[in-house]
């Protein structure tokens, strides 16, 4: 753990600052506060639908909040114009829950479609060998020309993650990246989670309920309960915290 | 006690209907509150699709796909309804001329008819319910599966890769179909022609066409650009603005037709109008 913390600087790549958003009655997130520093892995634990994946679609303007503020990058993301938001996704990488895969393109044109827009004007050589790097990294090179609709629900999970870490964003947002995967193929995504922070220097908040996977990738972690902060620390001092409920949701 | 019993029942029954009507009123307001609003929400996105339209880059790869999609899929479809209305329209219309003598005048009667209006507007009816449900069940489920929104954040403008794509699609090949229907529906015709009397086709097509002219072709084109820019900005703005469930790309499938064939016939009555006014 100790070369993992060597790469984190105090810069904060993202804040949010007292975030709330409520949709019709219901308050998902209120008065929230967070940061990622830069170069960190950030683990966000939470019960399910206590709006952890509704926290990350605000941190890119895919949910507009009620209040509060968010900045990424020194930019306030609410306030930005519609261009200033392109150029800031564009450093973002989002991993979607639910993959979330262009269900009418093959994998390669799945993983073309971000680098032809991200990375303007790169040529087909370099292209198909970064498609071919990082289909490897996630360990399915074969899966190339499939649709994702001939993909198994853990390929399906681990092309997403290639689409998103293929144009090397500096932030990264993965959203639950191991969730149904068997323990051997999630032990190499956290790997994989980890490499991608020691090459690219990349922040990431990772969603997450596997903490194993928490273990393994975890600079800091904050726990989310009702809307709010509940706990921040280095995660073991949480599993080490006197509350009742932080120790039950790390066992 | 006995005395006053009407006198109550009276009341209730003045305030029982007085709070039914004051429920319609505010059921009433609600309804139309809620037409109004997606009334605006529907202008704001033709507009959007209008910007998106003019803007830089032209997603060009995706837009010959969809033409693919649209145009060539719906070929055999549209084709063999066209060929059926043709004959349909060449046996129903015989007797009718029969009995003012004009038989001779049934290629005419058919051409104008058909490029006129049955050829467009059975054409776009058609393409409303194949290409518009398809628009629509296609982006709901990428908006319910969070596809558009993965696009969003790689930096695409999905209003431009998805719709402006799509809404050009259909614009551009609804016509084409409506001319290929027109086509087969002549051919129908010769064969209806043909059931009852003997007429080689050159000669069938040169009686059909001396009296089809120019103003019968052009608003007829013109109308179905227009059919065509309906059935594209219906269907995708029923899709993009899908609900959160998987049933909600059903509704945005069946809605897209709905709206589409109604606003259809509406654009086909405006233009009748306005082609009629042209001629005087
Ligand atoms: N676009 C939306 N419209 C309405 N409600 C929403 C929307 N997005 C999320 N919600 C609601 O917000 C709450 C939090 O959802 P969210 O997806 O963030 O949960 P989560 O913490 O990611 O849970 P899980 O661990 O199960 O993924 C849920 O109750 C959900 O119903
Ligand atoms: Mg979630």
């Amino acid at each position: 753990m100790s070369d993992k913390d060597e790469a984190v600087t105090d810069e904060k790549v993202i804040e949010v600052k007292n975030l709330s958003i409520s949709f019709g009655e219901q308050q998902v997130l209120k008065d929230l506060s967070l940061y990622l520093q830069k170069g960190e892995n950030l683990i966000v634990l939470g019960k399910s639908g206590s709006g952890k994946s509704v926290l990350i679609k605000c941190i890119t303007r895919l949910l507009q909040p009620n209040g509060g503020t968010i900045s990424v990058l020194g930019k306030n993301v609410n306030e930005a114009t519609n261009k200033e938001l392109g150029e800031l996704r564009k450093k973002i990488g989002f991993l979607f829950q639910s993959g979330a895969l262009y269900d009418s393109m093959t994998v390669k044109e799945n993983l073309q479609f971000p680098l032809r827009r991200i990375k303007k004007g790169i040529a087909a050589k370099d292209m198909q060998e970064k498609i071919e790097e990082t289909l490897e990294n996630v360990g399915l090179k074969d899966a190339l020309n499939k649709m994702p609709s001939q993909l198994s629900g853990g390929m399906r999970k681990r092309i997403a993650l290639a689409r998103t870490i293929i144009v090397d964003p500096a932030i990264m947002l993965y959203d639950e990246p191991t969730t149904g995967l068997d323990p051997i193929t999630s032990n190499e995504i956290s790997s994989l989670i980890n490499d991608v922070q020691k090459k690219y220097k990349t922040s990431s908040i990772v969603i997450t309920h596997d903490i194993a996977c928490a273990r393994l990738v975890a600079d800091r972690a904050v726990m989310i309960r009702d809307g709010e902060l509940y706990a921040e620390g280095k995660l073991e001092e949480l599993e080490k915290s006197d509350d009742e409920w932080i120790r039950s949701f790390l066992k | 006690m006995k005395n006053f019993q009407p006198i109550i029942k009276a009341k209730n029954y003045t305030t029982e209907k007085s709070i039914k009507l004051t429920e319609k009123t505010i059921e009433t307001a609600e309804s139309a509150k809620s037409f109004f609003t997606s009334v605006g929400d529907f202008s704001v996105f033709i507009l959007r699709v209008i910007k998106e339209t003019f803007s830089l880059p032209f997603e060009f790869r995706e837009f010959l796909k969809q033409c693919y999609q649209i145009g060539n899929k719906s070929l055999p479809l549209v084709g063999i309804t066209g060929a059926i209305m043709g004959v349909v329209l060449t046996i129903q219309s015989r007797p009718v001329l029969n009995e003012f003598g004009a038989e001779s005048m049934l290629p005419n009667m058919v051409a104008v008819s058909l490029i006129r209006e049955i050829g467009p507007v059975i054409t776009a009816l058609i393409c409303a319910g194949k290409v518009g449900s398809g628009m629509g069940a296609e982006l709901g489920s990428m908006k319910v599966t969070e596809q558009i929104e993965a696009m969003e954040v790689s930096a695409s403008e999905p209003m431009k890769y998805l719709v402006v794509t799509r809404v050009m699609a259909a614009t551009l090949m609804i016509p084409l179909l409506v001319i290929f229907a027109d086509t087969m529906g002549m051919f129908g015709s010769w064969l209806g022609v043909n059931i009852k009397g003997d007429l080689n086709i050159a000669l069938f097509f040169s009686h059909a066409f001396s009296s089809v002219d120019f103003i019968d072709f052009i608003p007829a084109v013109i109308k179905s650009f227009f059919f065509g820019a309906v059935i594209g900005i219906v269907g995708c703005y029923k899709g993009y603005n899908a609900g959160r469930g998987t049933e909600s790309v059903g509704i945005a499938a069946n809605s897209a037709v709905v709206l589409s064939s109604l606003l259809i016939i509406i654009v086909d009555l405006i233009a009748v109008q306005i082609t009629d006014m042209m001629i005087k």
